[in-house]
Parts: structure tokens; C-alpha cells; sequence
């Protein structure tokens, strides 16, 4: 499953990062704690968060994120989107929230294996 | 021996550009073939001691040094100073503003992170003059 698929299957809105569509998706993180996404996320992982400022393109980045997922009706700040086309990282929005998605993306396939 | 030193500042409060000296630190090692995984560990001890220089630490530098052996990551700021290393090496201790952990920060799993991270971890501070921490990762395993 590549970035765009998730996009389709749920309708995602894309604010950035459209270089990054074609990423593999190879697993899945929630959280709003930027440490422990930091210590935690896998590789390749779509990262749901309610978090929009521009730090979180920085942690996406290091962690090699495949996109980031703002939930619950938040949006990114401008910045953010700046930073996420520079870097190739999409940032995608779910209104809904993330727990709703995340059962979703599991029930589609999106598994993190052992690392 | 030392093959490479390269040394970013980093400003107290600038959250513009917090983090931008970790990711051109990942893309530096990436450039020279580094094992990814390393890459993971490094980038994740320059982010939390970046972060920690912009919230807590004032202005400072974060240094990359590249040896034969290993790698050495330093942190030096002229910030307020850690009052008890002890307690603040505690898994969820932080005094991080509220505005901040509104942001997701200050979760109290930085230095811990860094710790856990890096094969050697040293840190020295004194109230009023700053912080210094080094991080060194083991080439040879
Ligand atoms: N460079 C620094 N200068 C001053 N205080 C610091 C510095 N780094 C860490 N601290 C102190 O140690 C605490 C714990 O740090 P850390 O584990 O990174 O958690 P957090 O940054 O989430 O608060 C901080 O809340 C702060 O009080
Ligand atoms: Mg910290």
C-alpha cells in the first residue's frame, strides 16, 4: 500500500508533501507527545496526530515517516505546510478522529511489524 | 582521529527553526551511507537536545563529530542549568511551559530518550552558567 491509496480509500485531504505520495506505507502511529512519537514511530509509518505546528515536519522527517495525518478536525499551521512540500512529507487531513481511522487503516492492512 | 566536525547553533525559542540542524545532521550521514538504523538513533539524540536548547537551554550549539570509530554528538548552551541532573533524567519529569506542552512537548522523555539512544551519555551542568551533554555511538558493532 503506497500513501495515495490511504488517501483514496478514505478521502483524505493532501495540504503538502505531494512528492511523497508514491511512498510505501509500512505501518502506523498515534500520538501527540512528540518524544514519544520521536522514541517510538516505526519507519515508513503514517503518523496521526492533532499536533499542526511546524515541529511535527522535523520529527516526520527524522523518523522517516511514509505522511502525517493531522485528526480531529484540526489543520496545520502555514509553516507546517511549507516545511512538509520542502521535505517531501505529505501532510493529509481526517476530520474524523484518529482512534476511528486508525481501526480503519488496521482493518485495511496497515500493521506495524516487529522492530 | 577526527574526520569531520560540524557545528550548528541553535537559538533559544526559535521553534522556526527547531529541529533543522538534526534533519541537515540526517541528511549529512544519510549522504555518507551510514546504517539507517544509526542514522534513526542519532537523529532522535540531536532532535531531543536541540528541543531542549530552544525550551529550556537558551541559545547554543549542537556538534557532530565523525571519527574512524564512532560518532560524537555535543550539546553546549549558556542556558540556566539543570539543578538536579538526577531528577531531571527521571522518566516525565519536566518543567516545560504549558504553552509548550500544548505544542507536545515537554513529555519528560528527552535526556531519558537520549540516554537510551546513544552507547555513552555524559552530562555536566551548573545553575547559571549551561549544559553540556555527549553522546558518542559506537561505529564497530
Ligand atoms: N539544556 C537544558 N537547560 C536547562 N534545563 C534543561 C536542559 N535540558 C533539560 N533540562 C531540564 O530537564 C528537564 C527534563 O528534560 P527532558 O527529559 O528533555 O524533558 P522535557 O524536555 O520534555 O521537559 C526539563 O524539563 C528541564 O527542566
Ligand atoms: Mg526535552
Amino acid at each position: 500500500m503506497i500513501v495515495k491509496d490511504i488517501v483514496n480509500r478514505f478521502g483524505l485531504e493532501v495540504l503538502s508533501g505531494k512528492e511523497g505520495l508514491d511512498q510505501k506505507v509500512m505501518g502506523g502511529h498515534c500520538g501527540d507527545l512528540l518524544s514519544e512519537v520521536m522514541g517510538n514511530a516505526p519507519v515508513g509509518c503514517v503518523w496521526l496526530t492533532v499536533q499542526g505546528h511546524q515541529n511535527i515536519v522535523a520529527v516526520a522527517t527524522l523518523r522517516e515517516m511514509a505522511a502525517v495525518i493531522i485528526t480531529g478536525g484540526q489543520t496545520p499551521d502555514p509553516e507546517t505546510i511549507q516545511k512538509a512540500d520542502t521535505e517531501n512529507i505529505p501532510i493529509l487531513l481526517y476530520p474524523g478522529l484518529a482512534f476511528d481511522l486508525a481501526g480503519q487503516l488496521y482493518e485495511a492492512g496497515v500493521k506495524n511489524m516487529d522492530t | 582521529m577526527t574526520d569531520l566536525k560540524k557545528i550548528f547553533h541553535v537559538k533559544g525559542n526559535d521553534f522556526t527553526h527547531a529541529g533543522e540542524a538534526s534533519v541537515n545532521i540526517k541528511n549529512m550521514l544519510k549522504s555518507i551511507g551510514l546504517d539507517p538504523k544509526l542514522i534513526r538513533r542519532i537523529g532522535v539524540c540531536g532532535y531531543e537536545g536541540e528541543m531542549n536548547m530552544v525550551m529550556h537551554g537558551g541559545d547554543g550549539t549542537l556538534s557532530i563529530e565523525i571519527n574512524t570509530d564512532k560518532i560524537i554528538l555535543y550539546l553546549d548552551d549558556n542556558g540556566p542549568g539543570i539543578e538536579d541532573l538526577e531528577l531531571a533524567m527521571k522518566e516525565g519529569y519536566s518543567t516545560a511551559k504549558d504553552e509548550y506542552r500544548e505544542m507536545g512537548f515537554g513529555a519528560g522523555m528527552g535526556l531519558p530518550n537520549m540516554k537510551k539512544n546513544a552507547d555513552e551519555f555524559t552530562i555536566s551542568s551548573k545553575v547559571g552558567r549551561g549544559t553540556q551533554v555527549k553522546m558518542v555511538f559506537s561505529l564497530n558493532h
